[in-house]
């Protein structure tokens, strides 16, 4: 009440000196009160109910018709008030919204947080960053009892928290395999069995998974609709495309996987990526596989987590470090 | 970018003429355009792609519901006329094997 009362000598005292002098300073009173009147969140209703207080103690004769008009606006501001407090309690809401998706993104890092294997066989890069708060890409690892590492890069179509959701679902599914069924192609098979189940009609997942066999120095992979890896091949310093077809992950429940294998040679790499990094941009352009490569190649004889570490900066200052989609690249080198 | 939806409609067919980009923005109008035809029983749904340059994966979303919705009301969903990038992101994802695409009539004479 103490407020209110002090409210209405203001009120008044700035009114008066208005209608009287009507200076510039009056004006800026009132922006002031203005500001102060949201900032305590009254209503509009009640700012006019203050100028007919004001105005009646400061001109007692104010003739009957104009405190009727007066009563008549205030029944008018009401309906405002009412959108005026959905709209506060709007911006409330929202930025709650903004704090719990914050602290979801974080939960998202920690549920789908994976470790890179130790090994001294391959020397492996990742560098992953979401366009927005909560990312739709996904790399995963995992390491078989005869020493044999799988890797999985996965893009999730969708965007923010559905697709966020829908990872989680997809690394507890492959955490559960067992391990007889770790070859690239079974593994895809099932996660498509899951994901086809278990989302909605126009969401889908595209997956490259590759499994390295220290035994046979070799590797076996197999894609589900994702953008094409690149081989290296240290002999030639030349690339090739990872060729592998297979439908996208959630689209058709029965959908067969191939699988492919080849050799790999000390020195030789392999750089797996999402289309956030093929679909980069330079103002208008799209940026070429070629160009992809160049820059990849360029740091090629950095330890590779400092190689991706590179392009990814790269790539972030030739788009104004504004990407238009997730990007995830990561790569692995052989070392022996 | 904006993306521009044509559509006439025939007995029995309808085409859909785009011209624009699809991506995340402009994808939802074109799901809202695009399914109805294909609830249609028995329906002929061609969608002409020659004028879409740019298309992201959630435009293959919207094609992908269209797809499922045909099979579930008996109709037909078919993509022309689609420009290099489109097309390769169709064989990338494997759809170029379930949903029919005519890559044929490119330029008008073969």
């Amino acid at each position: 009440m103490e407020t209110l009362n002090t409210d209405i000598s203001n009120y008044r005292n700035l009114l008066k000196h208005y209608i009287e002098i009507r200076d510039e300073q009056s004006l800026y009173g009132a922006e002031q009160l203005s500001k102060m009147f949201i900032k305590n969140n009254v209503p509009p209703e009640e700012i006019v109910n203050l100028h007919i207080q004001a105005l009646e103690e400061l001109y007692p004769d104010v003739p009957e018709y104009f405190r009727h008009s007066m009563n008549f606006l205030v029944e008018i501001m009401i309906t405002y008030g009412i959108a005026y407090q959905e709209n506060y309690s709007l911006r409330e809401e929202q930025s709650q919204l903004k704090s719990e998706i914050a602290v979801a993104a974080n939960m998202q890092e920690t549920l789908l947080a994976t470790t890179k294997p130790e090994t001294e066989d391959l020397d492996i890069g990742v560098v992953s960053a979401p366009a927005n708060q909560m990312s739709g890409d996904y790399y995963h690892f995992l390491e078989g009892k005869d020493n044999s590492i799988g890797i999985a890069i996965a893009d999730v179509i969708g965007k923010g928290i559905p697709a966020a959701l829908c990872m989680s679902m997809i690394k507890y599914s492959m955490d559960s395999l067992p391990e007889a069924t770790m070859s690239p192609k079974t593994i895809l098979k099932n996660l498509n069995r899951v994901v086809e189940r278990n989302v909605d009609a126009g969401m889908f997942i595209t997956m490259f998974y590759i499994q390295y066999l220290p035994a046979k120095n070799k590797i076996r992979y197999a894609s589900a609709g994702h953008e094409p890896g690149f081989y290296y091949n240290a002999e030639t310093k030349t690339f090739e495309e990872i060729k592998a077809k297979g439908l996208v992950l959630g689209v058709s429940p029965d959908a067969d996987y191939r699988e492919y294998e080849r050799t790999i040679n000390k020195g030789d790499m392999v750089v797996l990526l999402t289309d956030g990094v093929t679909e980069c941009k330079q103002g208008d352009r799209f940026i070429e596989t070629e160009e992809v490569l160049e820059v990849i190649e360029q740091y090629s004889d950095l330890p590779a987590q400092e190689m991706v570490n590179k392009v990814y900066k790269h790539f972030e200052r030739m788009q104004n470090f504004q990407f238009r989609d997730d990007f995830t690249l990561l790569v692995f080198k052989k070392e022996v | 970018m904006d993306l521009k939806i044509d559509i006439t409609e025939g007995i029995g067919k309808s085409t859909v003429k785009l011209f624009g980009e699809i991506d995340a923005y402009t994808a939802p109008q074109l799901k809202e355009k695009l399914l109805p035809l294909t609830k249609i029983e028995r329906n002929q749904v061609e969608v002409n792609l020659e004028n879409v340059h740019y298309m992201d994966s959630t435009g293959l979303g919207v094609f992908i519901s269209a797809l499922k919705s045909t099979k579930e009301n008996n109709s037909e969903l078919r993509l022309v006329d689609l420009q290099d990038r489109v097309l390769r992101l169709f064989r990338i994802t494997g759809l170029d094997e379930i949903i029919t695409i005519d890559t044929a009539i490119r330029g008008g004479n073969n």
